[in-house]
């Protein structure tokens, strides 16, 4: 039975229309809706999923950031992980923190926990790296399986089907071993009402990065953060007849 | 920034999808005329040169005379009623629909106003042959006052343009429905739309400011106030708000939006059965008071046969009874900790047996999806008859029952959803096909019932082409003789919008 480890990022919810701050240094998050990196919510599902199979005996839900970080905790709570460990990381720390910190950090949790399965979101949809899986893996020197869509226990490890350019890949590892979910691997619950209230209950522990032994310094800098250019929404119409009625309609033809 | 594609897909572009399979030429519905038995009465009919005398009003393309370009114009949303309209006048502004008015009028051309297309009791499509006045190119926002929440604007707007529009502003319509990517603040206003904001912010004709509408005749009447308080004579706009396009076409619309609420929250529940709906009702009201903004219920059928019908999930297992309720207000956390109380308290009671609640915008999106895609997920059955009423809440969902008994073998699927807090059920009937057969069983029989709970046989969708001949359940009399008394004043002629709304005889 594995003790299984999920990294879980809050983000700006999906739903909201990001905007650029004006000196270009970043996005507007003050006062901005966040919620679980979707990403990250798969991988939760399928760590809680493996709990309910009795393939794992506990599943420890981890999130680095500010004060805040604890609400996308209680969500990973709610939808079943068994306690929780909050990585705080606030201010100026927090804006340059990069996938090789949080990397670090989940690869000393991992340790100190004595966790056999890493899983993790393929990437957040704020910064888009798809860097974190593979770095933890790299610094553990665990195999890694990332994109991952299927995953299966077997007696010597694990069955995992990778989403790869122009098809799916199998392959079979060990275990320890660092995971990274995608889109396909399942559907993520919502938080039923029973299960949210008994994650208000449920332990939360609280760290600051320096006593994992981990060094915050930024190794990339961010020189500039654009819109993309506007481009004029399209919509698609179900046949021709349609298509020139619409081109009509808009006095375009 | 990467956006999960498939999840985007199921949360946004549902309606869009429904309302372009409605242009799909394959289906035809029966001609109105025909299928419901109607005789033309005496207008004017369209020639050469009355189109002509058009394209010098509107320019060439706004003048649209193609078959099958029109032919959209002619097919209601529901699929129900067709017409025989031969030309689609587009215009831009109020002088050209004065003036169109103004020459339909001495010509006794019959006009049908036409918004988003997508009212439900077939007043926005002709009957025979009436010139189709579309609105959808008036789609300017004039002003917006973000102090007094006034906005300003043309009566082609569609809803949720205007909705995203003053949310720059922290602002939100004061209404919203499910129709609201294709619909007009203009169709809205002339139907008196409900909608899911009802409960909180009130009906339109508290929340329509002043308006600008052109009489039959083409005169223009400017009301077109962003006033509050305005207590100068007769309250003329109200005469436009739910006329349906009889009395006059609506040109602008002052409308009063009030302020975002920065703490939203969304819970879906389970309950088992229509009385702890209604506890739980009465609860929300006392527990959650100033916040509750939705209180929404569905029934088993209505949410599983649209999971279904339009491969949506679920988020909770099978219930009797769905109930969304929606909290918004300005401090997170006092909003949450009076939901989380209630809550408990509910489930603890029983009232609730499972649910799921949250504020993320992405999952609350949804959620509202699964419950604003009813009223389309029934077309995919074949055939829905809709029917839209006001009932006492004690017997608020007695008579889907009654219409499964009645019906039984006869339907696919009947269901019953809606604005419970308005006291407004939304029952659906949904067939392979039209059927006479179903119809006739159906109507009158279900507004006599209707009648004898002392409720509305139209709550929120209006009368239309569909409901004059049972409009006598709801209105006395008396009341219709006076209706009848400003139609004749405001439009001699009878060219607005003939045979809606107002019953023959
Ligand atoms: C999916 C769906 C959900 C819906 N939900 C709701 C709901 O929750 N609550 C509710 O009340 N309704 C609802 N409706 C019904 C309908 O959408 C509303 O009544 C809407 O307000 C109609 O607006 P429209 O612009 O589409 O008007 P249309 O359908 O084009 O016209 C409706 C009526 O208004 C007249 N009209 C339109 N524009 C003007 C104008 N500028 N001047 C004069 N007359 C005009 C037409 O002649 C017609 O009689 C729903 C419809 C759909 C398809
Ligand atoms: C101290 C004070 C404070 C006030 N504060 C306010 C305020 O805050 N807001 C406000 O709006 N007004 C206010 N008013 C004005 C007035 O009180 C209100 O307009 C009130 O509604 C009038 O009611 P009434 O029964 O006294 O009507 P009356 O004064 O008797 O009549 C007012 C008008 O209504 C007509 N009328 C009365 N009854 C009927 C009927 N049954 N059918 C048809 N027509 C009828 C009369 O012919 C007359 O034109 C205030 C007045 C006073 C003296």
């Amino acid at each position: 039975m594995a003790r299984v480890l999920v990294g879980v990022k809050r983000v700006i919810d999906y739903a909201v229309k990001v905007r650029v701050k004006p000196d270009k240094s970043g996005v507007v998050t003050d006062g901005v809706k966040h919620s679980m990196n979707p990403f990250d919510e798969i991988a939760v599902e399928e760590a809680v999923r493996m709990k309910e199979k009795k393939l794992a005996s506990e599943v420890i839900a981890v999130s680095c950031g500010p004060a805040q970080a604890q609400e996308t905790l209680r969500t990973a709570l709610a939808m079943g992980a068994d306690r929780a460990i909050h990585v705080e990381v606030a201010g100026k720390e927090y804006e340059t923190l990069q996938p090789i910190h949080v990397a670090k950090i989940l690869a000393k949790l991992s340790q100190d926990e004595k966790a056999d399965l890493v899983i993790v979101g393929k990437q957040a949809i704020d910064d888009d790296s798809n860097q974190t899986a593979q770095m933890t893996a790299a610094l553990l020197d665990w195999p890694q399986g990332t994109f991952v869509s299927k995953v299966e226990k077997t007696d010597a490890g694990l069955t995992i089907t990778r989403e790869i350019d122009g098809g799916l890949e199998t392959i079979k590892t060990k275990i320890p071993a660092v995971l990274s979910a995608d889109l396909r691997l399942n559907e993520p619950r919502y938080a039923t009402l029973p299960n949210i209230m008994k994650a208000k209950k449920k332990p939360m522990k609280k760290v600051a990065a320096k006593d994992l032994g981990v060094d915050l310094t930024p190794r990339i800098k961010v020189i500039s953060v654009e819109d993309p250019p506007v481009r004029q929404a399209g919509s698609v119409v179900p046949d021709v007849d349609t298509l020139v009625a619409k081109l009509k309609e808009g006095g375009h033809v | 920034m990467f956006r999960p594609l498939s999840l985007l897909i199921i949360n946004i572009s549902k309606h869009n999808v429904a309302s372009q399979i409605k242009y799909s030429t394959a289906i035809l519905p029966r001609l109105s005329s025909e299928k419901y038995n109607i005789k033309r009465k005496s207008f004017g009919t369209i020639n050469e040169s009355d189109i002509n005398h058009f394209r010098s009003i509107l320019s060439e393309n706004r003048v649209i005379t193609d078959e099958s370009d029109v032919l959209p114009y002619n097919i209601d949303w529901i699929k129900n009623c067709r017409g025989q309209s031969k030309v689609v006048l587009k215009p831009k502004t109020t002088d050209e629909v004065s003036e169109v008015l103004s020459y339909c009028n001495s010509k006794k051309l019959a006009v049908c106003p036409q918004g988003g297309n997508t009212g439900l009791v077939g007043g926005s499509v002709p009957v025979f042959d009436e010139i189709v006045l579309n609105f959808s190119l008036m789609n300017k926002v004039i002003s917006l006052d973000d102090i007094s929440g006034a906005l300003v604007c043309e009566a082609g707007c569609v809803l949720e343009n205007l909705d995203n529009y003053v949310r720059q502003h922290n602002l939100i319509m004061p209404l919203d429905l499910g129709a609201k990517g294709s619909c007009h603040i203009g169709g809205n206003v002339s139907t008196n739309a409900g909608g899911l904001r009802l409960l909180r912010y009130g009906n339109l004709h508290g929340s329509i400011l002043g308006l600008e509408a052109v009489k039959a005749d083409g005169t223009v009447i400017d009301c077109l106030r962003t006033l509050k308080k305005d207590n100068t004579g007769y309250h003329l706009k109200h005469l436009f708000i739910g006329s349906e396009g009889t009395l006059g076409v609506v040109t602008k619309v002052a409308v009063h939006c009030p302020a975002v609420s920065k703490a939203v929250s969304l819970g879906y529940f389970g309950v088992n059965t229509f009385e702890d709906v209604l506890q739980l009702y009465r609860n929300a009201k006392i527990s959650l008071g100033e916040i509750l903004s939705a209180f929404e219920m569905a029934d088993n059928r209505a949410i599983c046969s649209t999971v279904k019908n339009l491969k949506l999930t679920n988020p909770l297992e099978d219930y009797p009874f769905y109930v969304l309720i929606e909290t918004s207000g300005c401090d997170e956390e006092h909003d949450s900790e009076k939901l989380n109380r209630f809550l408990s308290k509910e489930m603890e009671s029983g009232h609730i047996i499972d649910g799921t609640v949250t504020s993320e915008p992405a999952k609350m999106r949804t959620i509202w999806n699964i419950r604003e895609n009813i009223a389309e997920a029934g077309l995919h059955d074949g055939y829905v008859f809709k029917y839209d009423v006001s009932i006492p809440l004690n017997n608020y969902y007695d008579i889907v029952l009654l219409l499964r008994k009645k019906l039984e073998g006869k339907y696919t699927n009947i269901y019953g959803y809606g604005h419970i807090g308005d006291g407004n059920i939304h029952i659906n009937v949904t067939v392979p096909e039209y059927s006479k057969e179903v119809c006739d069983m159906l109507e009158p029989y279900i507004f006599e019932q209707v009648a004898k709970l002392k409720g509305s046989i139209s709550a929120e969708h209006g009368v239309g082409f569909r409901k004059p001949q049972f409009i006598h359940y709801s209105k006395d009399e008396s009341a219709l003789r006076l209706m009848k008394d400003l139609k004749h004043l405001m439009d001699p002629n009878g060219i607005l919008n003939p045979y809606k709304v107002l019953p023959d005889v």
